[in-house]
């Protein structure tokens, strides 16, 4: 040692272990307590890719495709990514946009959502602009391209059956079916599309790929383990039938109505047609909004399910279940016949009936083949008078139990959602709209399907199968599989068996006796079909609107119910044609027509006048534009007298809490929520 | 003189070796989790830096065995001509470099390059070392203290000639040697209170930092009471002191920051320590134009975003999201350590920060068992280079330090780097073998 221990080694000492000190302090708050940095490690480090599975298709009962997917993309944005220095002009040159465009587009998408979100830009990019788009992706941080899989409705038909589907909106993203979704999601709207939403959907993969500082997607990140795997969206396999859909669509062109058909074994809906149509691949990608306000307008209403949200009087299509009811409850015997002379006058007011010939309603058969008026009224009232029941209202309950049991007065529980439910009125009813003075006189009209009654297509169609099975039927749906299982828990409900009330079976064959008699002698002998036994029943119903306060008589509804064969019941089937006339000359050829398309696959010869005759027709009646400017005039002027009445309502409030406190207090409150 | 008798393998100080290797090879391992990619077909690439830096690695114990077989007595010897050279090459640089980002620090003969500034380390630290050990040399006289002062110097002033600026400032650390040898401890004081005022002015709000250095003057007034009810000189150079601070970071630099210095310098400024200028000098704001963001600022948010990420364990070996996707700019030189603490984590970075100091704590302990006064110098030399190097490259990536591009000592990319530290770590073990001889 040269020299003495110096004791500035110790100081350089010091100083270095000080300095080491204050890094690995520096280090230790930087690493555990500033989680910052942690977010934005993946932040930038991690590409979060949403894998949209397909979509489930839709087949027809024969394995037809009537909605699948075709591939598209969108353009997507993370406000947030895009640099200062984007190169605006490229880019719009590229997605041949104009500047003004892109400036709203951005604005749009940042009005929408908090700028670190991806937000979808552009919807569905033309081949084009895809094309161009990939070549020059990266000189566009923040945008990115997302294959999606858009629908395809094969022959575009059954739009209103199959329904659409469109991007979730803010509001929907808040309600709790929704909380899986983000925004720039699809999702069903209405439809099978909505009703099955869950199942065609699928479930969306997300994919973890690191990125690098040109935020180019590299390998997975931790080998993938955080990965989820996308499923794919399930098929769903229909009762529908894909040509006899089309042909009824044809054969209801031009008419304001709607037809549904039913297999009364299963329950399967084999057509539902609410015309006039509209083609469901109009309601798709990013001309949605534009077509659907276009459709919206339109005075016919293409877009109103008229087989499940319509409601009209049943007319004469009613009799068989009135004549049911009062079989089943020993109101009357089939030999029960009445004496009418073209009217029927046991209470005060005549009402008309269509025959004059003496004997026409002589009995059951008779009169239900005849459609005689006052037969109906008079067992309607008998029924509901019954001395079983001891007073009318207890009588109409009975009716009424009877007739809801059938699927009348609620929703049959189809797998379409937004369904009607019609009215049977019970005794509740009349005790409120009459103040509890009325008996059977008064509400008579019941009992040949006018005056309070209503039902929706749908109802009446069930009602048939109800009678071709002689006394069940099942809940009306379309899906026959998910995924190809036909046992599916969400369709159970549908294997369910509903009986109506213990009816005895001859009332039935009396009743289908009846029925048969409609069409071999009665009013619709121009629905007979050689071969097979058709059970029907026509219905004209009156209707009346009210334009500017005036009450018109508008043209009959024609409608026309059925099912065949007789003893095999393959078809049961409801037509309902809006003002079109007599159900016997529009509603039952067509129905008939329908019928032999689906039991014989082809319509004979002979009756391709018939189908000529029917396919031309014509039938939208003038006053519905009418009508229809008058509806929505006075929903355009409720509205905003609904909405004045709010303002006042809330600038009254606002004026009584003038008390300085309260105002601050309000004004604090609102903030919190 | 027992110790003589061993023969050169026993002398050798094994510690300081171990921690050299240990420090290389988690370089290696460093630069190879950057580089490395799961699509590589191969571990052993030629083109990748890690398989570069293993040669550089295999050239320095070349070089390492050849310095054990010199004569320890050579180095002291062939000192100043080393250093005359080593002056001359950096002022040939100045002219014949090869410009690489804007300085001309690099000397190119063939597709060989180095940089010349990290070598006259050695040099410099050789001829201070020879200067200090002289038997005439008086290092109480302002004279002998001058002379020390410019052989330090002299090499950092043509490094700042040749525009790189953190390699010269590197030779700052001579002073903490010349203070070892007998320069007053105000010079160490006044130095390091400069730096830190600097620091903390450009780091810290105004406005705490007035409440701070006031706290702090009536600490020392409270530790000192005794000696300043005595005499009034001390109150005096208290007081002086405090006001001076606060004068500096209250009124001069914010007046230089607003009226001085342009928009762009400001800039400069501020993205070096990696911070956002703030609103009151930021000109464009003042002007009422866009806040435009601190472009070079990047470099140090990557950096911290990468080792903050990395949490008390780290991510992993090959984990580090940052470090592998290159993020970070100058990953595999200047923020090597990144990768350290992406992937391992506080737990890694402290491992590292232990490792460093116990290497440079036992270099100090090294030069005080000398005999000679030339190793002992030398000794301090190079852990005073270590230290610079160390401290300031890791306080510029967690956001200390401005960011002046030197290199972390062993684990930095770069053959230049590399070998001269590896020179300067086997000269030493070298010298030290000899620790009983008197070398002159």
């Amino acid at each position: 040692m040269s020299a003495a221990q110096n004791p500035r080694q110790y100081v350089i000492s010091f100083i270095f272990i000080g300095i080491a000190s204050i890094i690995l302090l520096r280090l230790f708050f930087l690493q555990n307590f500033e989680s910052k940095y942690k977010i934005l490690a993946n932040d930038i480090a991690i590409y979060k890719k949403v894998v949209y599975p397909p979509r489930g298709a839709i087949l027809d009962r024969k394995g037809k495709v009537m909605l699948s997917n075709t591939t598209i993309y969108d353009l997507m944005v993370t406000p947030h990514n895009v640099p200062k220095t984007f190169d605006t002009a490229q880019f719009c040159a590229v997605l041949d946009i104009d500047r003004a465009t892109y400036i709203k587009i951005l604005d749009r998408v940042l009005t929408r959502n908090i700028d670190v979100r991806q937000s979808s830009f552009m919807e569905q990019l033309s081949p084009e602009q895809t094309a161009r788009f990939q070549e020059n992706i990266y000189m566009f941080p923040g945008f990115e391209l997302v294959e999606r899989n858009i629908r395809s409705y094969e022959n575009a038909s059954a739009g209103i059956v199959l329904g659409y589907i469109g991007e979730v909106s803010p509001e929907m993203l808040k309600r709790p079916r929704y909380a899986s979704y983000r925004q720039g999601d699809y999702t069903g709207f209405s439809g099978l599309e909505l009703q099955y939403e869950e199942v065609l959907r699928g479930q969306r993969g997300v994919h973890y790929l690191e990125r690098d500082k040109f935020n180019r997607p590299r390998d997975p990140y931790r080998g993938g383990t955080l990965d989820s795997q996308e499923v794919s969206g399930r098929q769903l396999d229909l009762y529908l039938d894909a040509d006899l859909q089309s042909y009824a669509e044809k054969l209801m062109q031009n008419k304001i109505g709607s037809v549904v058909a039913i297999d009364p074994q299963t329950g399967g809906i084999l057509t539902m047609v609410s015309s006039p149509t509209y083609d469901p691949n109009l309601l798709r990608g990013r001309d949605r909004a534009k077509n659907y306000a276009m459709l919206y307008r339109k005075a016919t209403r293409p877009l109103f399910n008229r087989a499940t949200q319509a409601t009209y009087q049943p007319g004469s299509t009613i009799k068989p279940m009135t004549g049911l009811v009062a079989l089943a409850t020993g109101a009357i015997s089939p030999n029960f016949g009445l004496a009418c002379y073209g009217s029927y006058n046991y209470c005060g007011r005549p009402i008309k009936c269509e025959h004059k010939d003496a004997g026409h309603a002589g009995n059951f058969r008779l009169a239900l083949a005849h459609s005689c008026n006052s037969y109906f009224c008079h067992v309607f009232r008998l029924s509901v008078d019954y001395s079983k029941f001891k007073s009318v209202r207890a009588g109409l309950q009975v009716w009424h139990d009877y007739l809801y049991a059938i699927g009348f007065g609620r929703q049959t529980g189809v797998d379409i959602p937004f369904e009607g439910t019609g009215r049977v009125p019970d005794s509740a009813y009349y005790n409120d709209r009459y103040r509890f003075s009325w008996n059977s006189c008064t509400i008579l009209f019941v009992g040949m399907g006018q005056g309070e009654l209503s039902c929706t297509p749908l109802q009446m169609a069930n009602g048939m199968c109800m009678i071709a099975n002689k006394g069940y039927y099942y809940t009306p749906h379309f899906v026959k599989a998910i995924g190809k299982n036909p046992d599916d828990s969400l369709l159970k409900k549908y294997k369910e068996k509903h009986t109506v009330l213990n009816i005895p079976d001859t009332t039935f064959s009396v009743v289908q006796q009846a029925m048969q008699d409609v069409v071999e002698s009665g009013t619709a002998i121009g629905a007979k079909l050689d071969g097979v036994t058709i059970c029907a029943k026509t219905g004209t119903a009156e209707n009346k609107a009210i334009v500017n306060g005036v009450v018109i008589k508008m043209e009959n509804h024609s409608m026309f119910v059925a099912f065949a064969p007789r003893n095999n019941p393959q078809i049961a089937i409801a037509v309902a044609i809006e003002n079109a006339g007599f159900g016997a000359t529009w509603a039952a050829p067509i129905a008939s027509l329908l019928i032999e398309k689906y039991l014989k696959d082809s319509v004979s010869v002979k009756r391709r006048v018939m189908e000529d005759k029917m396919i031309n027709a014509h039938l939208i009646n003038k006053y519905v534009y009418t009508i229809d400017s008058v509806l929505r005039l006075r929903d355009a002027e409720v509205y905003r007298a609904r909405m004045e009445r709010k303002r006042i309502a809330d600038s009254t409030r606002n004026a009584n809490s003038a008390d300085m406190l309260e105002r601050w207090l309000n004004q604090k409150l609102k903030k919190k929520k | 003189m027992s110790s003589l008798r061993k023969s050169l393998f026993y002398r050798i100080d094994g510690i300081v070796l171990m921690l050299y290797v240990s420090l290389v090879i988690v370089g290696i391992l460093a630069v190879f989790s950057v580089e490395h990619r799961t699509t590589d077909l191969s571990l052993f690439m030629m083109n990748k830096s890690y398989m570069k830096q293993l040669i550089w690695f295999g050239y320095s114990l070349v070089i390492g065995m050849m310095i054990m077989l010199t004569d320890s007595k050579f180095f002291s010897s062939f000192a100043f001509l080393a250093y005359t050279i080593g002056v001359a090459i950096l002022i040939i640089t100045i002219f014949a470099g090869v410009d690489v980002k804007g300085s001309r620090s690099w000397l190119g003969v063939g597709s060989f390059r180095f940089q010349p500034g990290e070598v006259a380390k050695i040099f410099t630290a050789m001829a201070l070392a020879k200067f200090l050990s002289l038997p005439e040399t008086n290092f109480k006289t302002l004279k002998h203290r001058l002379v020390g002062v410019a052989l330090a110097m002299t090499p950092a002033v043509f490094i700042l000639l040749q525009k790189e600026t953190g390699l010269a400032l590197v030779y700052f650390c001579f002073f903490l040697v010349m203070y070892r040898e007998g320069l007053p401890n105000t010079v160490l004081v006044v130095g390091f209170s400069g730096v830190a005022l600097v620091l903390t002015t450009l780091l810290v709000d105004r406005k705490v930092l007035f409440v701070v250095l006031t706290l702090l003057a009536a600490l020392v007034a409270w530790l000192m009471r005794t000696a300043l009810k005595r005499r009034w000189e001390p109150r005096l150079l208290l007081v002086g002191i405090w006001l001076f601070c606060i004068l500096f970071s209250q009124v001069a630099v914010p007046f230089v920051f607003k009226h001085v210095l342009q928009a762009h310098q400001i800039d400069r400024i501020y993205s070096t320590i990696g911070k956002e200028v703030p609103d009151e000098y930021n000109k464009r704001i003042v002007a009422g134009e866009e806040k435009k963001g601190n472009a070079s600022e990047y470099n140090v948010l990557q950096s911290k975003i990468a080792i903050g990420s990395g949490g008390f364990w780290g991510k992993g070996f090959l984990n580090g999201t940052s470090t592998k996707n290159q993020f970070v700019p100058e990953q595999n030189t200047d923020f090597i350590f990144c990768a350290i603490g992406e992937q391992f984590g506080f737990v890694g970075s402290a491992i590292l920060i232990i490792l460093y100091l116990s290497l440079m704590l036992r270099i100090i302990f090294i030069g005080e068992r000398q005999r000679s006064a030339f190793t002992r110098v030398y000794s301090y030399c190079v852990a005073s280079i270590l230290f610079f190097h160390f401290a300031v490259n890791i306080s510029m990536t967690v956001g200390l330090a401005p960011v002046i591009g030197i290199t972390l000592p062993f684990l930095s990319y770069g053959g230049s780097s590399l070998l001269s530290f590896s020179i300067l770590i086997f000269i030493l073990v070298r010298l030290d073998a000899d620790r009983q001889v008197l070398i002159r």
